[in-house]
């Protein structure tokens, strides 16, 4: 059954093929050819063999990274699985202006992480309106050094990020909510299960499918973190670079007389290692269930 | 009736957490300097609403020649994407042919990489391309997207075969099967796709910021985080310039966001 010249399907692919070998095979080999050499952003480099791999096991500030990235990770993941099937529960029924809600909802999803870091930098600032409301409140008497504190810091990019994903996980949870049966939530009701419980025994193991993907998805995110981060330390990674991502590294690396992109390609391999672990761990647990 | 009142209650309380950090920068960008900014309780009406920071910001850095960057790259990405993606769904899920299945697994395989890994190794392929600091080396690696690729191939596949055999039978060559039969019945993925391309390009910041370096040729993200650190003894400038980049944006997905729930709800995002 073929309808078709034999290079029809070749043509229409090759667009796409074509930057899937430029713009993403040959960069992920290249990323491990770079790794064993000494290249800088100016000029070549040669072959070093593991010497950047050896720098990065004496390196404090990949240390400090890869802890920020694990806090980053425990805080992040059960937040953000719980509080967008919340959101989703909030917004499934469909009341009148939903649509506004839904839409309003999803708006820190499409800001650029730099306006919202830029926007929240502001009210977690000295002078900022949380320091201020909670002085006024008398919950302070000294505002607090959000964005200057090795770890406050990190915790105002944590809520940042979190703050932003809510929507996002939202719109997730709401498509795999259609799909939870609805005669199992008014069996329950008539059999007098009220709204909390049939949450848990319900809504809960309809979406545990979800709930997987969507803590997977937060745990690979949250080891990528940059522009949070990036922005609210004004691109200096806090209080002695202490507060730097991976993926912050990668880009210190990157350009300028400081830059190394051998060594940048170290970390990019690193940081593929520590991301595949929670892909793994969902191949793994979607086998069994 | 009590449960309505509560959830429009829980609603109301969402709506502000959500989008009245936006309301307030909005609010602080249209404030004249008369108008303390400073307190813990800022008025959300400016008493004297006014454009002058916008006209300030302008004045200080180049935010309309990097607004119009940020446009073309997203104009480079939306069309490539449209195309390229499209034409690539389309062979993989309706034509059979020898590898196919191969080039559809090494577009999967791609999906287990994050971006940030290939960073570097995409910004040396780009300067060897002699596209360093150019607008369009930094939309070329995003102009077709694997995953869009992926999407695109899974609304092609959701159309019934046998569409395909009436018109073979009719004696419809690919190109008009594909015009006739695969285009009408895809549109749905295809405003999700271009919509996310459009919010890709126009909010990226790693990428852009890597790749470019003359300070008078930014995309709009990236100058706004220069105009922060340059000038953040002046919040209503800086409010100002966070809003130029966060209207356009929320004007685009305002328009076409009933494309994107539908998609949503046609269980088009999945991840």
């Amino acid at each position: 059954m073929v309808h078709q010249r034999w290079f029809t399907p070749w043509v229409l692919v090759a667009p796409a093929a074509v930057w899937l070998v430029v713009f993403s095979a040959w960069p992920a080999i290249n990323t491990v050819i770079l790794s064993f050499t000494n290249a800088k952003p100016l000029g070549g480099g040669h072959f070093t063999g593991l010497q950047n791999f050896e720098r990065a096991l004496d390196d404090d500030q990949l240390l400090d990274a890869l802890i920020n990235s694990v806090v980053y990770m425990l805080v992040c993941v059960p937040l953000l699985t719980f509080l967008p099937l919340l959101l989703a529960v909030l917004v499934e029924k469909r009341l009148p202006g939903i649509t506004f809600f839904r839409t309003a909802f999803y708006t820190p999803v499409i800001a650029s992480a730099v306006v919202v870091a830029i926007i929240w930098g502001w009210l977690l600032s000295e002078h900022g309106m949380i320091n201020g409301l909670m002085r006024q409140l008398e919950v302070i008497q000294e505002p607090l050094p959000f964005l200057t504190d090795r770890w406050l810091l990190l915790f105002s990019a944590i809520s940042l990020t979190v703050w932003k994903g809510l929507g996002y996980y939202m719109i997730i949870y709401l498509s795999a909510l259609g799909n939870v049966r609805r005669e199992l939530h008014e069996a329950a009701a008539v059999d007098g299960a009220g709204p909390v419980r049939r949450f848990f025994h319900i809504t809960v193991p309809g979406v545990r499918g979800t709930m997987l993907l969507v803590s997977v998805l937060i745990s690979v995110s949250a080891l990528r973190v940059f522009s949070e981060l990036y922005v609210l330390s004004n691109g200096t990674g806090g209080p002695g670079g202490r507060d730097m991502s991976v993926v912050m590294l990668i880009q210190l690396y990157s350009r300028g007389f400081t830059g190394h992109l051998g060594y940048a390609s170290a970390l990019s391999l690193i940081l593929l290692v520590i991301t595949i672990g929670p892909m793994l761990l969902l191949t793994r647990l979607g086998r069994n269930s | 009736m009590r449960e309505k009142l509560l959830r429009y209650g829980l609603l109301l309380f969402v709506l502000a957490i959500t989008i009245g950090p936006f309301l307030l920068q909005l609010s602080t960008s249209l404030k004249g300097i008369n108008e303390d900014i400073y307190t813990a309780t800022p008025r959300l009406l400016p008493s004297e609403p006014t454009l002058d920071n916008y006209v300030q910001v302008m004045r200080t850095l180049p935010v309309l020649k990097y607004a119009a960057n940020s446009l073309v790259v997203a104009a480079i990405v939306i069309v490539g994407n449209a195309v390229g993606a499209t034409l690539a769904g389309y062979a993989l899920a309706r034509l059979r042919f020898r590898g196919g299945r191969l080039v559809f697994g090494a577009f999967v395989a791609t999906l287990v990489l994050p971006e940030e890994v290939t960073i570097i190794s995409k910004l040396v392929t780009i300067q060897s391309l002699g596209l360093a600091d150019t607008l369009l080396g930094v939309a070329l690696p995003g102009a077709i997207g694997m995953l869009n690729v992926l999407l695109m191939r899974t609304a092609f596949a959701a159309i019934p075969r046998e569409m395909d055999e009436a018109a073979i039978v009719d004696g419809a060559n690919a190109w008009q099967r594909f015009t006739r039969i695969g285009l009408p019945n895809v549109r749905g993925m295809l405003s999700v796709i271009t919509i996310f391309a459009f919010i890709g390009a126009w909010d990226d910041f790693l990428w852009p910021l890597i790749v470019l370096t003359d300070p008078e040729n930014l995309t709009l993200t990236v100058g706004l985080n220069y105009l922060n650190g340059t000038f953040s003894a002046n919040p209503r400038l800086i409010a100002a310039g966070t809003m130029i980049a966060f209207i356009p944006i929320v004007i685009v997905f305002a328009t076409l966001q009933r494309f994107f729930f539908r998609g949503v709800e046609e269980g088009a995002i999945k991840g």
